[in-house]
């Protein structure tokens, strides 16, 4: 499949800006300008983008974690996400959410999830109120492989399948679930094998090439606004940082790792493969290089300046309070 | 007994191996407790949980007892009380309270019921690790000080030690009390030094400590909230206010009897909890100094609490949702 200049460069847009901001919160914990509980998806980049490439802006994202990669896929406002990482009144959420609460209805995010699973079944019945009030809507959830191992995955894709709701779940199989392999805790080879026993449709696309995730969650969408059902897709990929900011990553083989981020990275992929088609010139990326990190740096200036959150004001608001505290 | 500095999570290791060796049905499962099982031998050192509480016991007990499960709280939880009902001692680690949501039933509905229901015919030596309470930045799922919701179910007895030293203590009496029992880790303490004894010994569930004396007030606190009220007592003391602190330990057995106590020897309560305010121990404590404490109050039983939301994320409203020693002593103000 070959796209167009401007289609090749939104797309590079948006996983540069995910990698970007990554690597701008690595710094920024480290410089100990921001705290908290921070996943980063650098690596992952060509699932969100490939998945979200599909989707209108109608469709539904649930996310985990480990969500930036999906709200910036899903088109949530970068300097809103920063506001919000630096817990500014300006943040995605007013800054009581956090890098694991980010949501914005307004572009059908959903929201990042804390509790791993927790998500898909959230996704499950944005799917079955699509499927009810016939929007023509495509709900997609986000999920890590260590995710499969909870009842919420298996007891909504059961659901999803049994009622053929309009869903795409899609595994994130970065073989690691925190420190422990995949393999250790989970007894089937491929995360999509486990679609069978709720006979449901599922593929297993690279997670490094935006490409083959574009077109493989081509069809499961197509399939699920036929209303012939969900799918699961398994995106084989790795994540290029530690579990969390200041893991150290003992646990993992540093030269499985090196393979993955000096051969395998989404980014180099998708660059070279639009570059051999000539629809792109490396000056053109590089220019988009230079706006995303212009448009980063302003977010984290403008996030530092913005005003923090009344405690007076906006402690108890947005939750029924009836008497005082 | 000598004693060294350590901290709580150090201490809780220290308990965990001493229980593990001095019995063998001891068995410690949950998730990245080891972290990939013991890759010793490939020369990779265990990250011993997310917090490293864990940390070296894989290698000195082996994957057997040390089990890393999937992610998968309803199941290992369960597992763990089945395993206890039928002859393991098992000490399974919930990573953050808040994973109560996707672990509930086996400790409601079969751990803490078990034993009443086959009448007395099968115990359940069980106990939860978990890590609760606000202070890290990370926001309302992973933040909530749950211990009012264990607390509430009967069968089930709860504990949240304040020292490094209560932690050790508490944790070996737990692991070899024949009852559920679900010890909270507060965050505000698992990096807390303190004195700690060597050696093998318990501090018993259901006693209160009483760690400062005064006749003036009573300030009755646990887990993270002991710290505050500590700060709260030295401000009181400088204008020449002296209080009683009492530290509960154990939420359930509740030391009612400590708690009267001091309130009849004061006559004012504030009692500090970081968990929300509604159905919550401070209310618990304030109902039971009313019920049969009423002739030796002075004056009102004062809660300070978090307030009744989710925990926010930002700092400054983290920071405001969590109980202060200027609120403390602003309650003591109003106590007259
Ligand atoms: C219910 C629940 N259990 C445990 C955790 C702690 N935790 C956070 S991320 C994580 C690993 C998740 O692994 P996976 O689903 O594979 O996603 P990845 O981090 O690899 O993207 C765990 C265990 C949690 N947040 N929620």
């Amino acid at each position: 499949m070959d796209f167009s200049r401007e289609s090749s460069i939104e797309i590079y847009r948006r996983m540069r800006t995910i990698r970007g901001f990554e690597d701008k919160l690595q710094e920024l914990v480290a410089a100990g300008r921001i705290g908290g509980f921070l996943h980063l998806y650098a690596g992952e980049e060509a699932v969100a983008v490939g998945v979200c490439a599909q989707l209108r802006e109608t469709d539904l994202v649930g996310s985990t974690h480990r969500g930036h990669g999906h709200c910036i896929a899903k088109g949530v406002d970068v300097k809103g996400m920063m506001a919000e990482l630096f817990g500014r009144a300006t943040g995605t959420c007013r800054g009581k959410g956090g890098s694991m609460h980010i949501a914005d209805m307004d572009c059908g995010m959903l929201g990042a999830n804390g509790i791993v699973g927790g998500g898909i079944p959230l996704v499950t019945g944005a799917a079955l109120t699509a499927q009810i009030k016939q929007s023509g809507a495509v709900a997609v959830g986000f999920f890590g492989d260590g995710a499969t191992n909870q009842g919420q995955f298996h007891e909504s894709l059961n659901m999803a399948s049994n009622w053929k709701l309009p869903a795409l779940y899609v595994c994130e199989n970065n073989g690691f679930g925190e420190f422990t392999p995949t393999e250790f805790v989970v007894p089937v080879r491929d995360i999509a094998d486990r679609a069978a026993s709720y006979g449901m449709h599922a593929l297993i696309a690279d997670g490094m090439d935006f490409f083959d995730v574009y077109e493989k969650a081509a069809v499961a969408i197509e399939r699920a606004r036929r209303g012939d059902g969900p799918t699961l897709l398994e995106c084989k990929t790795y994540r290029f940082y530690g579990h969390y900011v200041g893991d150290p990553t003992p646990y993992r083989d540093k030269e499985e790792a090196e393979q993955w981020i000096q051969n395998r990275d989404p980014l180099e992929l998708f660059e070279a493969r639009v570059r051999e088609s000539g629809v792109v010139s490396g000056d053109d990326l590089r220019e988009v290089d230079g706006e995303v990190e212009r448009l980063l740096r302003a977010a984290v200036e403008e996030a530092e300046q913005a005003p923090q959150p009344d405690p007076e004001a906006d402690l108890t608001s947005d939750v029924y309070v009836s008497y005082p505290t | 007994m000598t004693a060294r500095e350590l901290t709580t999570g150090a201490a809780i290791n220290e308990a965990l191996a001493i229980a593990m060796r001095s019995d063998p049905d001891v068995i410690v499962l949950g998730e990245d407790v080891a972290g990939g099982g013991d890759r010793s031998k490939a020369g990779v050192e265990e990250m011993g949980g997310v917090l490293g509480t864990t940390r070296g016991l894989v290698g000195e007990f082996g994957m057997a007892r040390v089990r890393d499960t999937p992610i998968s709280e309803m199941g290992l939880l369960g597992t763990a009380v089945g395993a206890a009902a039928s002859g393991l001692r098992p000490v399974a680690e919930l990573m953050f309270m808040d994973f109560l949501g996707t672990s509930l039933d086996p400790l409601l509905n079969q751990a803490a019921k078990l034993r009443y229901m086959f009448g007395g015919k099968v115990r359940v030596p069980l106990t939860v690790r978990t890590v609760s309470g606000a202070g890290m930045r990370a926001a309302a799922q992973h933040s909530q000080s749950l211990y009012w919701i264990t607390t509430g179910i009967p069968g089930l007895k709860t504990v949240v030690p304040s020292t490094p030293a209560d932690a050790k203590g508490l944790l070996l009496a737990a692991i070899r009390d024949d009852d559920p029992v679900i010890f909270c880790e507060a965050k505000g303490i698992l990096n807390q030094t303190g004195e700690v004894p060597e050696g093998d010994y318990e501090v018993p569930l259901g006693k209160a400590a009483l760690l400062r004396e005064g006749s003036d007030v009573s300030l009755i606190a646990f887990g993270a909230t002991v710290s505050v009220a500590q700060q709260a007592a030295d401000a009181l003391a400088g204008e020449g206010i002296h209080a009683d602190l009492l530290d509960l330990r154990s939420l359930s057995p509740l030391d009612e009897e400590a708690i009267l106590r001091t309130l009849e020897k004061t006559g004012r309560v504030v009692v500090v909890d970081e968990a929300t305010p509604r159905c919550g121990i401070a209310s618990d404590v304030a109902a039971l100094c009313v019920d049969r404490g009423f002739d030796f109050l002075n004056a009102p039983v004062k809660r300070v609490t978090a307030p009744h939301t989710p925990v926010p994320f930002s700092a400054v409203l983290e920071d405001a949702f969590m109980p202060s020693a200027q609120r403390v002593l602003d309650a003591v103000a109003e106590l007259g």
